[in-house]
C-alpha cells in the first residue's frame, strides 16, 4: 500500500489531492494507494474574501465550506492539527496523538498571522488577515469621521502582495464616496524603495497614488506603535500620526515545519527547489503555495498554478515513471487581479521570466475579480479551471 | 568594479544569492534589525537592483555604505550599521 499524505487543506492542498485521484482512481480503488489530506479545523476558507468583509459588503458566511464538500470522494479527509514531521519513519504526527506514514508527502501548510510581535498591535492597528479582524476593520471605517488613515507592512514577505495596496485605494474611494476625503489624508508606507516589488506594477500604482493624493512613503519597515502619541514609527527612524492604522501583520510559516528542522526560523518558509517544487534535499517531499520560501507571490493563485506540477510529479512517482517535462515543471506562473478602487481592476499575469505588464485598469477586470470571488467554490478547488 | 571605500571587517555574511529584489534588501533589514550598531554586514545578492536599492536604504535608514564590491557572478554590498 502507497501512501500519499497532504497537509494542509487550502487552495494547494486541496487542488492536488483531487488532480491526484483524477490520475490515480483505478489504483485507490484496488486499495493499492491512498491520498490523505490533513487538515486542522476541516474548514476551506476562501482567504481572498476577507478584504471585501472590510471594503465590499461581503459576508463572512460566504468565504467558509466544509472541506469534505471540495475533496473528491476518493481522497480521505483527516481532521486534526500536525505538530512534527519525522522523516526518518516518514510519519506526520498529529496533535491527537496519531500518527500518519507517508511515502510520498506533500506540504500545503500555509502561513501564519503574528500580530503580536509587534506591541500594540492589538489595540491600535486594524488588519485584514481574517473574517472577524476584517469586521472590526469595517466597524472602524463606519466609525471614522476624518483625519489620517496610515496604511502599512509590519513584514516581509506577506500574504497576497497587492492588498495592502488594494485595500488604500479602495479605502480613498469610500472616504470620497462619503464626502469625508476633503477632511482625511491617506498615507501609504511601502517596505521597498517603490510602490509595489514588482517594478511594472508599481510603475502602473505610482500615478495611480499621485492621481487619488495618497502619499507615498518609501522605505518605511513598521517597527513600532506609540498608543499615546498615536504614531507608527519606521525602522528607517520615520514616524507618522495615525487616526487610523492598518497594518499588514508579520507572516510566517506552519511552526511544527520549523520544529521539524524542515524550514529555518524565523520565516519558518521552505526551501523549495522552483522548479520540481521539491523540498530542497528531498526526493518526496514537496511544497505548495504560501509554505514556499519561493520568491513569488504568497496567494492562492500561486498554489493554484503550483498545484498541478506537484500532482504530475507524485502521480509519476507512485505510477514509476517519469514526469511530464512540461506538465511536471512549474514556470512561476500566477495570475491575479489587482482592483484600484471606484469599480476598476486590472490583472497581475507573470512567471518566473516574464514580469507582469498589468493592462490600463478598467470596469472590466474589478467585475472579473468579484465573478471569480463567487465561482471559486465550482472551479478552483476541483480543477476546472 | 570595486567601490571601496573605507571597508571595516566584516561581522557578518548574508549570503543572498539567487534571491530577486526585495529578497536581499529585505534580508539585510532583518540583519539590521538583529544586529548592533558597529557591526558591518555583507549582502551578496545576484540581484542587479540590490546595487540600487539597498545604498538607498542605507541612506535612509541612516547606516553606512562602506563598499560595493563586484565579485565573480554577484555583488558583495558592504553595510556599517550605526544605530
Amino acid at each position: 500500500m502507497e501512501r500519499v499524505v497532504i497537509v494542509g487543506g487550502g487552495v494547494g492542498g486541496t487542488l492536488a489531492a483531487n488532480l491526484l485521484v483524477r490520475r490515480l482512481r483505478s489504483r485507490i480503488r484496488r486499495g493499492e494507494l491512498t491520498v490523505t489530506v490533513v487538515d486542522d479545523r476541516g474548514d476551506h476558507v476562501y482567504q481572498p474574501g476577507f478584504m471585501y468583509i472590510a471594503l465590499g459588503n461581503e459576508a463572512p458566511e460566504h468565504l467558509v465550506r466544509p472541506e469534505r464538500s471540495l475533496l473528491d470522494r476518493d481522497v480521505r479527509l483527516e481532521i486534526g492539527r500536525a505538530t512534527r514531521i519525522d522523516e526518518a519513519k516518514q510519519l506526520v504526527e498529529l496533535a491527537s496523538g496519531e500518527r500518519l506514514a507517508y511515502d510520498q508527502l506533500v506540504l500545503a501548510t500555509g502561513s501564519r498571522i503574528a500580530p503580536d510581535e509587534i506591541e500594540h498591535f492589538a489595540a491600535e492597528a486594524h488588519h485584514f488577515y481574517g473574517a472577524d479582524a476584517a469586521q472590526r476593520l469595517r466597524k472602524a471605517l463606519d466609525a471614522f469621521g476624518g483625519g489620517r488613515i496610515v496604511v502599512g507592512i509590519a513584514g516581509m514577505p506577506y500574504k497576497c502582495p497587492p492588498a495592502p495596496l488594494e485595500v488604500t485605494f479602495l479605502i480613498e474611494a469610500e472616504l470620497r464616496k462619503r464626502g469625508l476625503r476633503e477632511r482625511s489624508e491617506v498615507h501609504y508606507c511601502s517596505p521597498i524603495g517603490r510602490a509595489f516589488t514588482i517594478e511594472t506594477v508599481s510603475e502602473m500604482a505610482t500615478p495611480i497614488l499621485a492621481e487619488k493624493q495618497i502619499e507615498l512613503h518609501t522605505f518605511f519597515n513598521v517597527e513600532s506603535i506609540d498608543p499615546q502619541a498615536r504614531t507608527v514609527s519606521s525602522l528607517e527612524g520615520e514616524s507618522l500620526p495615525y487616526d487610523l492604522l492598518v497594518l499588514v501583520p508579520p507572516h510566517h510559516g506552519a511552526q511544527f515545519l520549523i520544529d521539524s528542522g524542515l524550514a529555518p526560523a524565523p520565516g519558518g518558509w521552505l526551501p523549495t527547489e522552483p522548479d520540481s517544487l521539491l523540498v530542497k534535499g528531498r526526493t518526496n517531499m514537496y511544497a505548495i503555495g504560501d509554505a514556499t520560501d519561493l520568491p513569488l507571490s504568497k496567494a492562492g493563485s500561486t498554489a493554484h498554478f503550483e498545484a498541478p506540477v506537484v500532482a504530475e510529479r507524485v502521480a509519476a512517482a507512485a505510477l514509476g515513471r517519469e514526469p511530464h517535462p512540461i506538465k511536471g515543471t512549474y514556470t512561476g506562473r500566477v495570475v491575479c487581479f489587482f482592483e484600484v478602487g471606484d469599480g476598476k481592476g486590472t490583472l497581475l499575469r507573470f512567471d518566473y521570466e516574464h514580469p507582469p505588464r498589468p493592462p490600463r485598469p478598467n470596469r472590466m477586470w474589478h467585475l472579473g475579480k468579484l465573478a471569480f470571488n463567487r465561482l471559486y467554490w465550482h472551479t478552483v478547488p476541483k480543477g476546472r479551471v | 568594479m570595486t567601490t571601496e571605500l573605507t571597508a571595516p571587517s566584516v561581522t557578518r555574511t548574508i549570503d543572498a544569492r539567487g534571491s530577486y529584489c526585495p529578497g536581499p534588501l529585505m534580508e539585510l533589514i532583518r540583519a539590521i534589525r538583529e544586529g548592533e550598531p558597529g557591526g558591518v554586514i555583507a549582502v551578496w545578492s545576484t540581484d542587479a537592483g540590490s546595487r540600487i536599492d539597498i545604498p538607498k536604504w542605507v541612506e535612509k535608514a541612516g547606516h553606512r555604505l562602506a563598499a560595493i564590491n563586484s565579485q565573480d557572478g554577484y555583488d558583495e554590498i558592504v553595510v556599517e550599521q550605526r544605530r
